[in-house]
């Protein structure tokens, strides 16, 4: 089977089938990383472009090693060194590494929809590493990937989503990913970080925590970015640790074998109690190595791999 | 000079009109108005005739909102192709939104846009000047030179005057010189941020949210202070069922206040939006089908008293960036007729009121003698073809500008001739 596909945007865009083919691909590839020599020759002369407008470690770390691993050239574009800064603009700048003959610009953007932009103008695949608030379908593609490691199926999964869930990318791709996948979506937060009618996108909202973890199989804790503090969304820092941080006593009120995961990077004593980061639950940083893994697989599948 | 528009169906709501009747123009104003003129016109001047068999035949169109973005702004849209773009649309006045550069906040600028309108204009520029100095909204401009320059209302279209204490003083001291305060109601503090509508669209594409309360906010203030100052308000391009509402109730008590609602936001909901195009991005933002419904239902019921386009011109360059820096607005001089007249077909307007919204009401708020064929009266007639069917091809458009939602379209009904002061200054066929 092949991924039909120019471009990884969305979620929203995938359908179960083509979800399921760039898991299971994930899983012949995250063998390769165990190897002692951690590289196959599949990529051997293709061009990666890292273009990121927005500092990561994770996200641009995990795509250059997927690059690499596949054998593929990668360049590292960011905004701090790039003609960005001389007010090009961001479709002249793609198209400029376009004729670069990049195959692959993976994108990060502060702008929701930069991605699809660029993907509607290039013949490279654009692959979305994060859009504003839209999307970041990579993250939700290795929280399927490792939810699935360890429960097999997420049918029937109930799963919460906790933390500033309107200004959360992580929070919609994971969402959508989710639903597609059959599990029960359960977002909590404050009202304030509540989006408008998320209902519709087959959430149900809790606004207590407590209440919002009885009976589920994992938690998806969300970082809170700590510079909404101050725009009239959460009073302090201190209230929203004291309804929101998942705790040691907190992890108790969901299943017993509950997963805890977390898309990085986290604020201890914030949203999540460092013992619980660190604690048996925690698949954090299984959720690293596994985004390998899946990224490759995207590359693989995007430069026309069949499997 | 005698001009005879020949067998059409004459719609003019200011004379309750509806009938076959000619129209004979004599000199740039319109002679006689009656069947079958043909007949009695022969004299010794020359007649022309044009042939206006299965066409409408209706007063010029007045636009209430158009960004002419000159001066400051050329590379968007100057006066000569904005104008040639109204003349394509049927527009024979259409008034110009003071946000240029400079803003239009004194009569030196008024008198620039006048006299440029004068020697390149293809049709009535109107200006509108601003009600504070540099659409800051601190201090009143100088709106009583602006009206004696030739500003037909006042407006900080685009920078609402946030303080409530400033728009009060704005209107009572614009009631005395007779001049409406038309607001763009958007509390900027509720809207921060925002690009599109705050709802199931921003939260499935991640942008900012404009809530219906930014708008309505805002028309609630405006209409308690029209009704304690008495000043005449109009409210621009209403988009939420709410500020319908009320309005509606404002009307009902007899607030002196008017409204209009552009195309674009009875036609378009917030979904249109889903595919992050540019185009689609106009503040305020495409809402829901509940508040698309009660614009039109507003526009039925007389609480909207005018379409006006909200023409807002921007480069290609400018719209085609990311959604979040893109700027807002969408134009619509050269589209606004057929889907207004979208609701007549779906029996949602009377053609009469369609007609009326985009002539004598207009007209009516800003006191001008214009949106309507009396006999005496100022030749400027629009001729419709109310059957053709077309494509919107944004690539032959007039207008500087090719920023509009509606590009690939089929539409129904078309312009096919602008007449001003009775000379014709678009022609569906030479002009295309």
């Amino acid at each position: 089977m092949a991924l039909k596909k120019k471009d990884i945007l969305a979620i929203k865009d995938l359908d179960v089938e083509e979800i399921n083919l760039i898991l299971d691909t994930a899983e012949s590839f995250k063998e390769v990383s165990t190897r002692d020599i951690k590289k196959v020759p599949t990529l051997r002369g293709k061009t990666v472009v890292n273009l990121f407008f927005e500092p990561s470690t994770r996200t641009r770390t995990s795509f250059e090693l997927a690059a690499k691993r596949l054998s593929a050239d990668v360049v590292n574009f960011s905004v701090s060194t790039s003609s960005v800064v001389k007010g090009e603009s961001l479709l002249d700048t793609a198209k400029n590494l376009q004729a670069m003959q990049a195959d692959f610009i993976v994108i990060r953007h502060w702008a929701s929809g930069a991605a699809s932009l660029l993907a509607r103008v290039l013949s490279s695949s654009v692959i979305n590493a994060g859009d504003g608030a839209h999307e970041h379908p990579t993250q939700a593609l290795l929280d399927l990937y490792t939810l699935r490691e360890r429960k097999g199926n997420l049918q029937g999964m109930k799963v919460a989503i906790v933390g500033d869930i309107a200004h959360s990318r992580v929070a919609r791709s994971d969402l959508y990913g989710l639903k597609k996948m059959g599990a029960e979506v359960r977002v909590v937060g404050p009202a304030t970080m509540i989006p408008a009618e998320i209902e519709g996108l087959g959430a149900t909202v809790y606004y207590h925590l407590d209440e919002a973890l009885s009976g589920v199989d994992a938690i998806i804790m969300l970082r809170l970015q700590l510079e909404r503090q101050g725009k009239a969304l959460f009073p302090t820092l201190r209230e929203y640790s004291r309804l929101y941080c998942l705790t040691l006593e907190r992890l108790h009120l969901a299943n017993r074998d509950v997963l805890v995961m977390h898309p990085g990077p986290i604020n201890r004593g914030v949203e999540i109690a460092p013992e619980v980061a660190d604690g048996l639950s925690s698949l954090i940083l299984d959720q690293v190595t596994n985004g390998i893994a899946v990224r490759m697989a995207l590359l693989f599948l995007l430069s026309g791999g069949k499997v | 000079m005698r001009l005879l528009i020949a067998n059409g169906r004459l719609v003019d709501p200011a004379n309750k009109l509806n009938n076959l009747l000619d129209v004979l123009i004599m000199d740039g104003k319109i002679a006689k108005v009656g069947p079958e003129l043909s007949k009695a016109s022969t004299g010794s001047k020359a007649l022309e005739v044009i042939d206006a068999s299965g066409k409408l035949v209706v007063p010029g169109f007045i636009d209430l909102h158009t960004h002419l973005r000159e001066p400051g702004y050329e590379y968007k849209e100057t006066i000569k192709t904005g104008t040639a773009a109204a003349s394509a649309g049927g527009f024979t006045t259409i008034c110009a939104m003071p946000n240029t550069n400079p803003v239009n906040d004194n009569q030196s600028v008024t008198e620039f846009i006048l006299d440029k309108a004068r020697r390149e204009g293809v049709v009535n520029v109107r200006p509108i000047g601003a009600i504070t100095k540099g659409s800051k909204g601190l201090e009143l401009a100088e709106i009583a030179e602006l009206r004696e320059a030739g500003c037909v209302a006042i407006s900080d279209d685009g920078h609402p005057v946030m303080s409530a204490e400033v728009m009060r003083r704005a209107m009572e001291y614009a009631k005395a010189f007779g001049l409406p305060v038309i607001d763009h109601c958007e509390d900027l503090t509720l809207a921060e941020g925002g690009m599109v509508h705050e709802g199931r669209i921003s939260t499935e594409l991640g942008l900012g949210g404009i809530p219906a309360a930014a708008e309505e906010v805002m028309v609630a203030r405006d209409l308690i202070l029209a009704e304690q100052t008495g000043a005449h308000l109009h409210l621009a391009h209403i988009s939420t069922a709410g500020a319908v509402r009320m309005i509606r109730e404002a009307k009902t008590r007899g607030v002196r206040v008017t409204a209009e609602a552009c195309p674009h936001h009875f036609t378009l909901t917030h979904e249109a939006v889903i595919d992050f195009d540019t185009n689609k991005k106009m503040n305020p933002p495409l809402r829901t089908k509940a508040d698309v419904e009660a614009v039109i239902e507003g526009l039925r019921d007389d609480t909207l008293d005018a379409i006006a386009t909200d023409h807002a011109p921007h480069a290609p360059e400018d719209k085609l960036q990311e959604f979040e820096t893109a700027p807002f607005g969408v134009i619509g001089l050269e589209t606004a007729w057929p889907l207004a007249y979208g609701l007549v077909l779906s029996g949602m307007l009377t053609l009469e009121q369609a007609v009326a919204k985009l002539t004598v009401q207009p007209a009516q708020i800003i006191s001008i003698d214009r949106g309507t064929l009396s006999e005496g009266a100022v030749a400027d007639v629009t001729i419709i073809d109310p059957d053709v069917t077309w494509t919107v091809d944004p690539s032959e458009f007039l207008s500087k500008s090719r920023n509009t939602p509606f590009g690939g379209w089929k539409m129904r009904g078309r312009v096919i001739k602008t007449l001003v002061s009775g000379r014709v200054v678009w022609s569906a066929s030479s002009g295309r």
